[in-house]
C-alpha cells in the first residue's frame, strides 16, 4: 500500500518536474519581454534595456539553457525570480496562492459533492421527471463556458439587487475595499462577494461529475452484488449506499485528479470576470505582460496542483477499493 | 474491448437469403441503414443534427442576407439596439453585430471540425501504434501522453500565443489539436490491445503484412465507430477551447472574429447592452449543446453496447 504510494507519488513527480522545465522554456522562448520597453516613448536606450532585462533573467540575448539553469537554481533555494516590475514573485505568489485556494478549494469540494449527489440520485429515480431535468439541465450547463456562465450569474445578481432594493451579491473583487466594522459583518460581506463566483465554478464542476456519476451508478445498479446484497436481507438503501456508491465512487477519483488540475483553467475566467486578484487572474496578465517568470511560477503552481490532486485521487482509491491496498 | 458482430445484422443477413431481391433491399439494409435506422429513433439526437445543419447554412449563406459585412461600420449608428436597419444591434464603433456573429459563428465551426478531426486522428494513430507494438513504444508514448495530461492545454497554448500572432488560424487550429488527444489515445490503446490478439490480424501477420499497414488497415477500422463518437464530441470540446482562449485575446486573432472574441468584447458592457454579447453566447451554447446530442444519439446507434447506451 505504502509503496504503491510511494511509486506513484515519483512518477508524478517526474512528470510534474519535466512539466515545469517545459513549462519554463516554452515561456522563455514565447515571450517577449523586450517589446515592453522597445515599445515606450521615448524609446529607452538599448543598453540600459539590457541591463535591466539581464538584471531579472529575461533578456533574450543570453541563451535559453543558460536562463534556465540561473532560474532553476533560483527555484531550487526557493527564489522564483522577479516580475517584470522588479518585485520579488514569492510575495506575490503567497497572497495570490491564498486567494486561489479561497475561491477553488470551496467551489471544487461543493462543486464535487453536489454532482455525486445528483448523479447518483438521477441513477436511481432514472428516466423520472427529476432525472430527465437533472440531465438537461447538466447538459446546458456543460454547453455553457464558464465566461458566458459567469456574465450570465453577473446579470442574475444584478436583477437581484434591483429587485431587492439593497446590494444583496457582489461581483467585484474579494471583499469591500476599506470596509469597517465587526468581524461579523466583514464575514457577512466575503460571503456576499464568494458567492456568485463560487456558484460559477460549483456549477460548471457539478454538471461535469453528475453525467460521469450517473453512468457508474447505473453500471452498478444492474450488477450481480447488488443483488446478492439485497438478497442477503441488507434494505436497498444501506445496499446501494455501502455496497453501490461506493463501487461508483473509483472511477471519479481518476476523474477528480485530472479536474482538479484543469481547475486552475476555469479559475482564470472566474478570477478575470470577478475581479479576484488571484493565480488565474495573474497569468493572463503575465502572458499579456511579458512576464516570463510569472508565467514559470504559474506553471509551477498548476503542475504542483495535479500532483496533489493525483496524489489525493490515489488515496481516494486506495480507501475505496481494497484491491489497491494489497498490491 | 472488440465490436461484436450485431446480433441484428446477423439475423437479417441469414433470414434474407431466399428473399426474392426485390424485397431484399427494403428488408436488409446492412450495417449503415441499421445505424440510421437506431439513430433516428433518437428523437433529440435528429434534432440536434438539423439545428446543426441550420447553424451552418445560417452561418455561410446568413451574411448574404444583410447589406454589412463584418468590417464595414455605419457611422450613423453607434450602440442601437436591434432594429431592422441592423438585426442584431451595432457595436460602439457602430459595427453590424449580425454580419459579426454570423462571421464568428463560421469560425468558431469550422475550427472546432477541423480541430476534432485532428485530433482524433492523432489520437488514433498514437493510441493504435502504441497497443499494436506494445514494449518500449507503447511506454514512450504512453509517458508522452502522461505528460501533456499534466500540463493544462490552456496554459501552453496561451504562453505560446504570442509566437502564431499574426500568422494564419491553421496554425492555432494544429496547437489545439496537438493538446487535446491524449484521452481518446489512452482508449484507442486499450482498443488495440484487445483486437492485437484476435485472429484476423494474427493471420494477418503471420503472412507477413508489415506493421504499419496492419494498424491501417486490419485496426483502425475496426475502431471506427469509436473514433467517429469521439470526433463528434471532440468538435463540441475543441469549439469551447476555442472560445476560451479567444476570450483572452489567446485564439483567433483581430480584425478576424470568433464568438469567444465577440463575447469578449460584449461582456464588458453586458449589463447595459446585452445585445452585445446575447446572441453570439447563444449561438455558441446552441452549437455545442447540438454536437453533444448528435454525439450520444451516434454513440447509442454505433455502439449498442457502450456504457453510456445503455445509462441514457
Amino acid at each position: 500500500m505504502v509503496r504503491f504510494l510511494l511509486r506513484r507519488f515519483v512518477g508524478y513527480l517526474v512528470l510534474v518536474l519535466i512539466a515545469t522545465c517545459l513549462g519554463y522554456l516554452l515561456a522563455a522562448s514565447s515571450l517577449d519581454p523586450r517589446s515592453n520597453f522597445e515599445g515606450r516613448n521615448p524609446p529607452p536606450p538599448p543598453e540600459s534595456v539590457d541591463r535591466v532585462l539581464s538584471d531579472l533573467n529575461i533578456n533574450d540575448k543570453t541563451p535559453v539553457l543558460e536562463r534556465f539553469a540561473t532560474w532553476m537554481g533560483g527555484v531550487v533555494r526557493g527564489d522564483f525570480g522577479r516580475t517584470i516590475g522588479g518585485e520579488p514573485v514569492l510575495d506575490e505568489m503567497g497572497r495570490r496562492i491564498g486567494v486561489s485556494l479561497r475561491l477553488l478549494l470551496l467551489a471544487s469540494i461543493l462543486g464535487g459533492a453536489l454532482g455525486v449527489l445528483v448523479g447518483v440520485v438521477g441513477a436511481v429515480k432514472q428516466y423520472r421527471f427529476s432525472d430527465h431535468a437533472t440531465t438537461l439541465f447538466s447538459f446546458v450547463t456543460l454547453a455553457t463556458p464558464v465566461f458566458l456562465l459567469a456574465v450570465l450569474l453577473k446579470l442574475g445578481a444584478l436583477q437581484l439587487n434591483r429587485a431587492a432594493g439593497t446590494t444583496i451579491l457582489y461581483y467585484t473583487g474579494e471583499a469591500t475595499p476599506g470596509l469597517q466594522g465587526s468581524w461579523w459583518q466583514l464575514a457577512v460581506d466575503r460571503v456576499q462577494h464568494l458567492v456568485l463566483p463560487t456558484l460559477a465554478i460549483v456549477l460548471a464542476q457539478a454538471a461535469f461529475y453528475s453525467r460521469y456519476q450517473r453512468n457508474a451508478m447505473l453500471d452498478v445498479l444492474g450488477s450481480d452484488f447488488l443483488r446478492t446484497a439485497q438478497a442477503k436481507g441488507l434494505r436497498r438503501r444501506q445496499a446501494l449506499l455501502k455496497h453501490g456508491l461506493r463501487t461508483a465512487l473509483i472511477p471519479m477519483a481518476t476523474f477528480f485528479a485530472y479536474q482538479f488540475g484543469l481547475l486552475l483553467t476555469g479559475a482564470t475566467f472566474v478570477e478575470k470576470i470577478f475581479g479576484w486578484h488571484g493565480m488565474g487572474e495573474w497569468f493572463v496578465d503575465a502572458v499579456n505582460g511579458n512576464d516570463v517568470n510569472v508565467v514559470a511560477a504559474v506553471t509551477v503552481f498548476a503542475a504542483a496542483l495535479v500532483l496533489v490532486a493525483g496524489m489525493l485521487a490515489d488515496l481516494a482509491h486506495a480507501a475505496l477499493d481494497p484491491r489497491v491496498r494489497i498490491r | 474491448m472488440a465490436i461484436p458482430t450485431d446480433p441484428l445484422l446477423v439475423a437479417a443477413s441469414e433470414a434474407g437469403e431466399d428473399v426474392p431481391p426485390g424485397v431484399e433491399e427494403l428488408e436488409v439494409g446492412g450495417r449503415g441503414r441499421l445505424v440510421l435506422r437506431r439513430f433516428l429513433r433518437r428523437r433529440l439526437a435528429v434534432v440536434g443534427l438539423v439545428v446543426l445543419v441550420v447553424l451552418f447554412a445560417f452561418a455561410f449563406v446568413g451574411p448574404f442576407l444583410s447589406p454589412w459585412d463584418h468590417t464595414s461600420k455605419d457611422f450613423a449608428a453607434f450602440l442601437e439596439p436591434p432594429s431592422s436597419r441592423h438585426w442584431f444591434g451595432t457595436t460602439q464603433i457602430g459595427q453590424d453585430v449580425y454580419a459579426q456573429t454570423l462571421r464568428g459563428l463560421q469560425k468558431s465551426l469550422v475550427i472546432g471540425l477541423l480541430t476534432a478531426f485532428v485530433s482524433t486522428g492523432i489520437a488514433a494513430v498514437v493510441g493504435a501504434c502504441a497497443g499494436y507494438f506494445g514494449g518500449w513504444p507503447d511506454r514512450v508514448l504512453m509517458w508522452v501522453v502522461d505528460l501533456l495530461l499534466v500540463l493544462p492545454a490552456f496554459l501552453v497554448i496561451a504562453v505560446l500565443s504570442p509566437t502564431f500572432r499574426g500568422r494564419s488560424w491553421l496554425l492555432f487550429v494544429v496547437l489545439l489539436a496537438g493538446f487535446s488527444w491524449m484521452i481518446t489515445a489512452r482508449v484507442v490503446r486499450g482498443l488495440a490491445l484487445g483486437l492485437r490478439e484476435r485472429e484476423f490480424v494474427q493471420a494477418a501477420r503471420f503472412m507477413g503484412v508489415p506493421s504499419m499497414v496492419i494498424v491501417f488497415r486490419h485496426l483502425l477500422p475496426n475502431m471506427a465507430s469509436i473514433l467517429i463518437i469521439d470526433a463528434t464530441l471532440n468538435v463540441g470540446g475543441a469549439i469551447l477551447a476555442e472560445t476560451g482562449l479567444s476570450y483572452f485575446g489567446f485564439g483567433v486573432q483581430p480584425p478576424d472574429v470568433s464568438l469567444g472574441t465577440l463575447i469578449a468584447n460584449g461582456t464588458r458592457s453586458a449589463l447595459t447592452f446585452p445585445w452585445l454579447f446575447l446572441f453570439s453566447g447563444g449561438l455558441l451554447v446552441l452549437t455545442v449543446l447540438a454536437v453533444s446530442f448528435v454525439g450520444d444519439g451516434l454513440r447509442d446507434a454505433l455502439d449498442p453496447n457502450a456504457a453510456a447506451a445503455r445509462a441514457r
